[in-house]
C-alpha cells in the first residue's frame, strides 16, 4: 500500500492525497478558536425593512429581538422614501452583535412611486462603495471596519389576499440582485389559513415568472438542509408581531387579544413567526453574511471596477496589474483635467474679447449720438437767435409805428366822444383795460401771438412794453 | 327573496295612531296620506346606484357581496402585480333586480378596479369623477328635454372608500380622492379588513381619521339630525351611529358555524370572526345606516344637493359662454335667470356707477368749456 502511495507521489507532485493519522494531533480545536475569536471580536448584523408605513416593520423587529428599539411612529405625507438606520449594541450569553436596522420611511405612501426604489439601491450601493473604498486603500484595516452592508433585505407584503401589488413587484426586481431577499406577509392575522395557503403560492409563482431571485436558504449542509428545505416550501412567511403580552392558559405570552380570540405570536399554527427567527437569527445568519460578501458583494465590485476601465486580463492575455491599471487611469484622469482647464481657459479669452468688442461699438454709438446732439442743439440755437433778431425788427417797426401813430393822434382831438362811451362800458372790466379795444388793438398792432397762453397775456406784455400814458383807455383807436 | 330581520315600514303604524287620537266625525281621511305613498311607491319600485372605491385587496367585492347577501361578483378575473404596473382606472356597472316582501328594488354597484394600484397614480380619480359628471350631464339633458317620462336615474348615490387599515390614518391618495369627490357625490369612508385590528387600535384609527378629515376640509356624507319627536331609542340609535364613524368593517363570503349557528363570518385558528356581531365590526351598523334607515336620505342629497350644485355650475357656463359668442346655439333651452348671480350683479351695479361719474365729469368739463367760451 505504502509503495503505490510513493508511486502516485513521484509521478506527480500536484496530486493531493488523503493520508490517514496514526494518533490524535489536536487539530480538530480548529473550529473553536475560530469561534472563540469571532465571540471576542463581536458580530454584525444588518438588516433592511422595506414595507409601507404602518405595515409593522418596527412591531416585527422588537418582537423579533425581545427588545423595544426606540421608534417614533411615521408620517404618511413624505415627499419622498428615506432610509434611517439604527444601530444596536445587543448581547446574549457572551455573544455580542452589533445589530443596525435600516427603516425605509415614506415608502409607499406617495401618489407617484416610480422612484421609490432608488434611495433603497442607492443606500445599499453606498454601502458597498464604503466597503470597497476601505479595501482598495493602501493602509486598510478590514478587521476593525464597521461592516454597514446590508445583510438582509425583509421586504413586507400587505395582506391583501390576492397578489403582490404592482410596487412590490417593481421594488424587488430592482433589489434582488443585490441584497439577500426575503418577502414576508405582514399582519398576516387577516388572513384566513384557506386564502393564506392561495396567496402564498400566487406570490411565489409571480416572483418566478418575473424573474425575481429571493434567498434560498441552503441546503448544502446536510445538518441543516432539511429544515432549510421544508422553510424553503413555506415562503413567504406570514407573520404576525406583538410586543404586548396576554394570558394563555397560565402563561403570559407576546399576543394580539381580539374579540374573537387571541393570535399568539410563538404559537405555530397561528402564524410563521417562529420559522423566521429560526431561519432569520438561529441557523442562517452566518450564512446570509457570506452570501452578501461573498456573492453580492462581489458582483457590485466587479460591475465597479469594469466600469472604472479595470480587467483580470490585458489584450495579450498577461493578468493585468491594478497598479499599472491605477497609474494608467490617473494619468488619463489627469490628462483630461488639463485639457477642461484648457478649454475653459480658451472660452474666458473669447468671452473678454467679445465683450470688449461689444463695449468699443457702444462707445462708438454714444459719441455718434453726442455729436448729433450737439448739431441739433446748434441748430436750434441758430433758430432761436434768427427769431429773435426778426421779434427786434418787429419790436422796432411797432414803436416807429407808434410814434407815428402819437402824432398822428395830437392832431385828432375829435375822437374823444366815441372813446368816452367805451370808456363807460370798460371801467366794468376789472383789468382796466377794455377787451374789444384791446382785441382792436391786437389786430392793428398786428403783433404776433409772443408765446403767451392768453390773449389777455398778450397784451400785458404788449403794455410793458409801451409807455402806460400812450395806451389810458379812449385812446387812439 | 332576501330574508331578512326587517323593521315594518314606519308609515301605517303613524295612520293608525292619528286615527286613534281623532274622533270619527272629526276624521277628515287625509291622514291616509303615507298610505298612499307607500302604495305608489312600492308599486313604483326604487333604484339606488352604490359605488366603491379603493385599492385592490380591501375586501370591497367581499362586503358588498355581504351587505345584499347576493353573489355579484361570479367568475371575477383579477389582474396580478405585472399588469397592474401601468393599469388604468375602470368603470364597471353590475346591475341587478333585487325584491324583499314586495318591495323592488334596482341596484347599481358602480366598481372602480385599478384604482390607486399601479405605481404612478397622479389623478387615478379622473376616470371616477368623469363617470360621476357625465351621469349628472345625462341626467340633465334628460331633464330639460321634451320627453321626461322614462328618466333614469343613473346618478351616483353614494360611494363607499375603502381605508386600508394597515397604515397611521389617511394616505396622500385617499385625501386626493375625497377631495376630488367630495362635492360630488356622498362618501361614506369605511375602515377596510377591520379584524387585523384590536378594538383599541381601531378606536385610535377611527379618532385619527376623523381629525385628518376635518384638517383636510373633506366633507363626507353627514347623517342628518333626528327629529325632536322621534322615540329615545332611535335617537340613542342615531347619536352611536354617529360617534362610530369611519365604520371598520370586515366581510365574508363564507358561512360558518359559531355558538350552534350558521353565521357569515372568517374562521381563524384562533377564532371566528362573526361579520353580524356588534363586538366584532361595525358590519351591522353600516348596513343599517346604509339600506335600512338613510338610503332614501343619501338619495336626496345627491339629487338636492350634489346634482343642484353641478346644474347651477353648468348653467353658469352656459350663459356666460354664450354672453362671450352670441353665435352658438345652446342644445338645451336656456331659461332667463331668474335670480342673476349675486357676483354679476355687484359687477353691474359697479359698472353703473363708473358710468355715472363719467357722465357727470363730462357734464362738468362740457359747462366748464362753455363758461371759458363765454
Amino acid at each position: 500500500f505504502l509503495a503505490l502511495e510513493c508511486e502516485r507521489f513521484s509521478i506527480c507532485n500536484e496530486e493531493k492525497r488523503n493520508l490517514s493519522l496514526g494518533g490524535h494531533v489536536g487539530f480538530d480545536s480548529l473550529p473553536e478558536q475560530l469561534v472563540s475569536k469571532s465571540v471576542t471580536q463581536g458580530f454584525c448584523f444588518n438588516i433592511l425593512c422595506v414595507g409601507e408605513t404602518g405595515i409593522g416593520k418596527s412591531t416585527l423587529m422588537n418582537t423579533l429581538f425581545n427588545t423595544m428599539f426606540e421608534n417614533e411612529e411615521a408620517s404618511h405625507y413624505q415627499n419622498g422614501v428615506y432610509l434611517r438606520p439604527r444601530t444596536y449594541d445587543l448581547q446574549e450569553s457572551n455573544v455580542r452583535l452589533k445589530l443596525t436596522i435600516v427603516d425605509t420611511v415614506g415608502f409607499g405612501d406617495q401618489i407617484n412611486k416610480e422612484d421609490s426604489y432608488k434611495p433603497i439601491v442607492d443606500y445599499i450601493d453606498t454601502q458597498f462603495e464604503n466597503y470597497l473604498q476601505e479595501e482598495l486603500k493602501i493602509k486598510r484595516s478590514l478587521f476593525n471596519y464597521h461592516d454597514t452592508r446590508i445583510h438582509i433585505c425583509l421586504y413586507f407584503i400587505a395582506p391583501t389576499g390576492h397578489s403582490l401589488k404592482s410596487l412590490d413587484l417593481v421594488t424587488m426586481k430592482k433589489l434582488d440582485s443585490k441584497v439577500n431577499i426575503i418577502p414576508i406577509i405582514a399582519k398576516a392575522d387577516t388572513i384566513s389559513k384557506s386564502e393564506l395557503h392561495k396567496f402564498k403560492i400566487k406570490i411565489m409563482s409571480e416572483l418566478v415568472s418575473n424573474g425575481v431571485q429571493i434567498y434560498q436558504f441552503p441546503t448544502d449542509d446536510e445538518t441543516v438542509s432539511e429544515i432549510n428545505a421544508s422553510m424553503n416550501a413555506h415562503l413567504p412567511f406570514a407573520v404576525v408581531g406583538s410586543v404586548e403580552e396576554v394570558k394563555v392558559g397560565n402563561k403570559a405570552v407576546r399576543a394580539r387579544q381580539y374579540p374573537w380570540g387571541v393570535v399568539q405570536v410563538e404559537n405555530e399554527s397561528h402564524c410563521d413567526f417562529v420559522k423566521l427567527r429560526e431561519m432569520l437569527i438561529r441557523v442562517n445568519m452566518e450564512d446570509l453574511r457570506e452570501q452578501t460578501h461573498a456573492r453580492h458583494y462581489e458582483l457590485y465590485r466587479r460591475c465597479k471596477l469594469e466600469e472604472m476601465g479595470f480587467k483580470d486580463t490585458d489584450p495579450d492575455s498577461e493578468p493585468f496589474s491594478l497598479q499599472e491599471t491605477y497609474e494608467a487611469k490617473r494619468k488619463e484622469f489627469l490628462g483630461d483635467l488639463q485639457r477642461k482647464e484648457e478649454e475653459m481657459r480658451q472660452m474666458f479669452v473669447n468671452k473678454v474679447k467679445e465683450t470688449e468688442a461689444e463695449l468699443k461699438d457702444k462707445e462708438r454709438e454714444l459719441h455718434e449720438k453726442f455729436e448729433q446732439l450737439k448739431r441739433m442743439h446748434q441748430e436750434e440755437k441758430k433758430k432761436v437767435e434768427d427769431k429773435r433778431g426778426y421779434l427786434e425788427e418787429e419790436m422796432n417797426a411797432f414803436n416807429k409805428r407808434k410814434a407815428a401813430a402819437e402824432t398822428l393822434s395830437l392832431s385828432q382831438p375829435v375822437k374823444k366822444d366815441k372813446d368816452k362811451k367805451n370808456r363807460s362800458v370798460n371801467t366794468e372790466n376789472q383789468s382796466g383795460v377794455s377787451a374789444s379795444s384791446s382785441k382792436v388793438m391786437m389786430a392793428k398792432a398786428n403783433v404776433e401771438p409772443l408765446n403767451c397762453q392768453s390773449w389777455w397775456q398778450a397784451i400785458q406784455c404788449c403794455t410793458c412794453l409801451v409807455h402806460n400814458a400812450t395806451w389810458r383807455p379812449g385812446g387812439l383807436f | 327573496m332576501i330574508k331578512h330581520k326587517g323593521e315594518c315600514a314606519r308609515a301605517p303604524r303613524a295612520t293608525q295612531q292619528l286615527k286613534n287620537t281623532i274622533s270619527e266625525k272629526q276624521y277628515v281621511g287625509f291622514a291616509t296620506l303615507p298610505n298612499q305613498v307607500h302604495r305608489k311607491s312600492v308599486k313604483k319600485g326604487f333604484d339606488f346606484t352604490l359605488m366603491v372605491a379603493g385599492e385592490s385587496g380591501m375586501g370591497k367585492s367581499t362586503l358588498v357581496n355581504s351587505l345584499f347577501l347576493t353573489d355579484l361578483y361570479k367568475d371575477r378575473k383579477l389582474l396580478n402585480a405585472e399588469e397592474r404596473i401601468n393599469q388604468t382606472v375602470e368603470i364597471i356597472k353590475h346591475t341587478v333586480d333585487i325584491e324583499e316582501k314586495g318591495v323592488k328594488l334596482k341596484l347599481t354597484i358602480v366598481d372602480t378596479p385599478g384604482f390607486g394600484d399601479a405605481v404612478n397614480n397622479n389623478e387615478c380619480w379622473k376616470p371616477i369623477t368623469d363617470y360621476i359628471d357625465q351621469q349628472f350631464e345625462q341626467y340633465f339633458r334628460d331633464e330639460s328635454g321634451l320627453n321626461r317620462k322614462n328618466i333614469q336615474d343613473n346618478r351616483v348615490h353614494c360611494c363607499l372608500y375603502f381605508i386600508p387599515p394597515f397604515g397611521h390614518g389617511l394616505r396622500p391618495v385617499d385625501v386626493e380622492f375625497m377631495k376630488a369627490l367630495h362635492e360630488k357625490v356622498n362618501i361614506i369612508p369605511l375602515i377596510a379588513k377591520a379584524d387585523c385590528l384590536t378594538p383599541n387600535e381601531i378606536k385610535k384609527l377611527k379618532d385619527r381619521i376623523r381629525e385628518e378629515i376635518d384638517k383636510f376640509g373633506i366633507k363626507v356624507y353627514q347623517f342628518p339630525e333626528c327629529d325632536s319627536d322621534e322615540d329615545e331609542e332611535f335617537k340613542q340609535l342615531d347619536k352611536e351611529l354617529k360617534e362610530c364613524t369611519p365604520f371598520a368593517v370586515i366581510g365574508s363570503n363564507t358561512v360558518v358555524e359559531a355558538r350552534g349557528q350558521r353565521v357569515r363570518g372568517r374562521l381563524y385558528p384562533w377564532g371566528i370572526v362573526e361579520v353580524e356581531n356588534q363586538s366584532h365590526c361595525d358590519f351591522v351598523k353600516l348596513r343599517n345606516m346604509l339600506i335600512r334607515s338613510h338610503m332614501h336620505d343619501l338619495k336626496d342629497v345627491t339629487c338636492d344637493v350634489h346634482y343642484e350644485n353641478y346644474r347651477a355650475q353648468c348653467i353658469q357656463e352656459m350663459t356666460s359662454k354664450l354672453a362671450q359668442d352670441n353665435r352658438m346655439e345652446s342644445p338645451i333651452p336656456i331659461l332667463p335667470l331668474s335670480t342673476p348671480d349675486v357676483d354679476t350683479e355687484k359687477l353691474i351695479k359697479m359698472k353703473d356707477e363708473e358710468l355715472k361719474r363719467m357722465q357727470e365729469m363730462l357734464n362738468k368739463m362740457q359747462q366748464q368749456m362753455h363758461d371759458k367760451e363765454q
